[in-house]
């Protein structure tokens, strides 16, 4: 290492694994996992989510989690989403596929995919 | 991707209760459920919260496991990281006292009034991997300063911030340093003091464990700012882990040219070796610490010549301890009027106790100074188990004295601590209870001083074995009018001549116990009693009469046949044959036996 530079990339590349441990993010995803969640597919969702969120860059602020049953099985795989400001949004029936379009329009942009929510059931 | 984080303390503490098993049981786990790219499991330095080992922390939900098993590892896996469902018995329960449940670290009462600096990377990042102390700003500090700022420079900062040394003496470091960069030389040298000995405090290899790269970035600096190329740390052989992380963290910064020459291409040069202490407390002495780097018997040497004009090889030399080196880096990121908004007027910052003895929260605490005793003890350290009362705090290990409760609102710093007649040490902070005997606590940390003391000058060789003589006597119940007035003359005829602060302080526990708890040497010099019940010459086991059935299974345990008696009447020990083993007191099913 000869310069400022390569300690300020290697720091940053760094930053976001570590930025998980840091526990205060702002935004959160919290998938529901439990068994009716598993069974109707909330795996690969959650990891659809976790692939999104560090694509765009958004690690530092976004922590992706799990939760139990919510309660509603027939909705699963349902995913929360809290943001400081706003209220908590609820997106049900969940696919790999949703996922790109929540985290670009929802988390980015900060507007709610209404299709995809539970009012829309 | 990975999008959990499993945290598993790597310290000593926890490894002794087996946290790499468990370590290495989840990563079976993980690897059978292939969660293995998922999930990352993380060994990292000590929590602090060592009587609660083995410590696990899951983020991002930031849950605080305690005493984890390896049984309870496939349940976690199970339902926490799969299910997302909390493993709740697992759960740090904090002090009771709340009768919350605590899911996160900074929630609990352990660690909210803590402020931890010196060991803000301990238990967050992985201490042999250079890349996560880089993420958390390392090594940034070291280039600021070889690229911003001139040795001056850096030294005024360390001036301007007032930390102290952290070792024990509380010398200003900035002044330290200033004195050896004034001393014109070709060869300089930077040690750090990583001989850690006072009984009871374990801050350094907790630092060296969790962030030895800190301490490597301190040397560098300091090694700048003095034009030193050359830096040793010398640690204690006893600290395996301590040592291996400091060898990975020494190989990873000389592959990152982080060590060794041509630092970020300034032109200044800068390498470490370690050199291991063979166990000897004196060689934390820092006179002894040099003599024994270079090769000779680790003996300390009169000072002046001060090392930071007459050190190692005769160089100019500074040495610092571990725990202030860890400061430096943020003191230069931060400046120093960040690190001065912390702590009291001549103590800024913060320091790392070691909090052990009678108390719930066995552990390390990083506090800002000018807390106080009372909030150490009882908000963070959990308060004293079973009920019992808070007699005393002793504080600056063999050196030290004890703090007795009315000083518990003392806001702690140097300066208080030498005003109520102890000190701050290395920060080992034992806490004693009722049941605690002060004439017995003098004479544990003298008997170590007599052990460890090197021989050299006759006041500490002899002055201090008299002294544990007459304990003795006293805590036989030998004790004879006059011992008091003898051990304070020893003391201080000690304390003024001896060569070295191990002999200078070794008499402070003998005169801070006479200073509060005078009283308890003469209950035992005078009345043959200890109040404490701790003496075991001094003890006396009685039957109460009213309460014995005469069922006589203390006369049959009796190893010298002591007790005596007719079956459904008292029985009676005989005081003459009685060795006071306490096999009648823990057998007797009606609590008629006690101790007198």
């Amino acid at each position: 290492m000869k310069s400022l530079a390569e300690l300020a990339a290697i720091r940053d590349k760094m930053k976001d694994k570590v930025a998980l441990r840091e526990g205060v993010n702002t935004t959160r995803i919290v998938v529901g996992m439990a068994t009716c969640g598993i069974a109707a597919g909330a795996r690969p969702v959650l990891n659809a989510f976790v692939e999104a969120v560090n694509e765009a860059g958004l690690a530092e602020n976004v922590t992706v989690t799990q939760t139990g049953c919510i309660g509603l099985c027939q909705y699963e795989p349902i995913v929360e989403i809290y943001t400081p400001k706003s209220e908590k949004v609820t997106y049900v029936k969940m696919t790999p596929d949703k996922v790109k379009k929540v985290v670009e329009e929802h988390i980015k942009g900060g507007n709610i995919v209404t299709e995809y929510t539970i009012g829309n059931e | 991707m990975v999008r959990a984080h499993i945290l598993i303390c790597g310290g000593t503490g926890c490894t002794s209760s087996r946290s790499m098993v468990i370590a290495e049981k989840l990563n079976e786990e993980l690897k059978a459920r292939e969660l293995e790219n998922e999930i990352k499991v993380v060994t990292t330095g000590c929590f602090g919260l060592c009587a609660l080992g083995p410590i696990m922390i899951v983020y991002p939900d930031g849950t605080f496991y305690s005493r984890v098993t390896e049984d309870d590892v496939q349940e976690i896996v199970e339902e926490h990281l799969i299910k997302g469902r909390v493993v709740q018995r697992l759960v740090y329960d904090d002090s009771g006292i709340e009768n919350v449940k605590a899911n996160s670290l900074a929630e609990t009462g352990f660690y909210r009034k803590q402020k931890r600096v010196a060991l803000r990377n301990c238990g967050v990042i992985n201490p042999e991997e250079i890349d996560e102390y880089i993420a958390m700003d390392g090594y940034q500090a070291l280039g600021k300063v070889l690229t911003e700022m001139t040795p001056d420079q850096v030294i005024q900062e360390i001036l301007d911030s007032g930390l102290r040394g952290r070792g024990g003496g509380g010398f200003p470091t900035g002044r330290k340093w200033d004195f050896a960069a004034k001393v014109q030389s070709d060869k300089k040298y930077v040690v750090c003091n990583a001989d850690e000995g006072d009984p009871g405090a374990f801050m350094d290899r907790s630092v060296l464990e969790g962030d030895p790269h800190a301490v490597l970035e301190a040397m560098a600096i300091a090694g700048y700012a003095i034009g030193a190329d050359e830096g040793y740390i010398y640690v204690r052989a006893e600290y395996p882990i301590a040592i291996k992380r400091l060898q990975v963290a020494i190989n990873q910064a000389r592959e990152y040219g982080l060590l060794g020459k041509n630092i970020f291409d300034t032109g200044f040069n800068f390498d470490i070796q370690l050199r291991f202490g063979a166990g000897a407390f004196v060689c934390g002495e820092e006179t002894a610490l040099l003599t024994s780097i270079e090769g000779k018997r680790g003996e300390p040497r009169p000072r002046p010549p001060f090392p930071a004009v007459k050190g190692l090889f005769g160089q100019p030399t500074i040495i610092n301890n571990v725990e202030t080196l860890a400061n430096i880096p943020q003191i230069i990121l931060k400046g120093a009027s960040w690190f001065t908004t912390m702590g009291t007027e001549k103590s800024k910052g913060t320091k790392v106790f070691a909090l052990g003895g009678k108390i719930e929260h066995t552990g390390l605490v990083e506090i800002p100074m000018g807390t106080t005793l009372r909030e150490i003890v009882f908000e963070i350290g959990g308060g004293i188990p079973g009920g019992k009362k808070f007699k005393a705090a002793q504080t600056g290990g063999p050196s030290g004295g004890c703090i007795p409760a009315q000083h518990l609102d003392t806001p702690i710093d140097y300066d208080s601590l030498i005003a109520i007649g102890s000190m701050m040490g290395s920060g080992g902070l034992i806490v004693m209870d009722e049941d605690n005997c002060m004439v017995d606590i003098a004479k544990f940390f003298l008997e170590f001083t007599v052990d460890e003391s090197c021989g050299k000058c006759t006041p500490c060789r002899v002055g201090t074995r008299r002294m544990l003589e007459i304990l003795n006597r006293i805590t036989e119940g030998k004790g004879e009018d006059g011992d008091i007035e003898k051990l304070e003359e020893l003391a201080y005829n000690i304390k003024s001549t001896a060569l070295c602060g191990l002999g200078q302080t070794a008499p402070n526990p003998v005169l801070s116990t006479l200073r509060y708890f005078r009283d308890e040497y003469e209950a035992h010099i005078y009345e043959k009693r200890c109040p404490a019940g701790q003496c075991k010459a001094l003890a006396k086991i009685v039957i109460e009469a009213d309460k014995c059935k005469g069922c006589s299974l203390c006369s049959r345990i009796c190893p010298v046949g002591a007790i005596s008696g007719e079956i459904k009447k008292p029985f009676v020990i005989d005081q003459a044959k009685c060795i006071k083993c306490q096999a009648c007191m823990e057998k007797c099913k009606f609590g008629a036996i006690v101790k007198k």
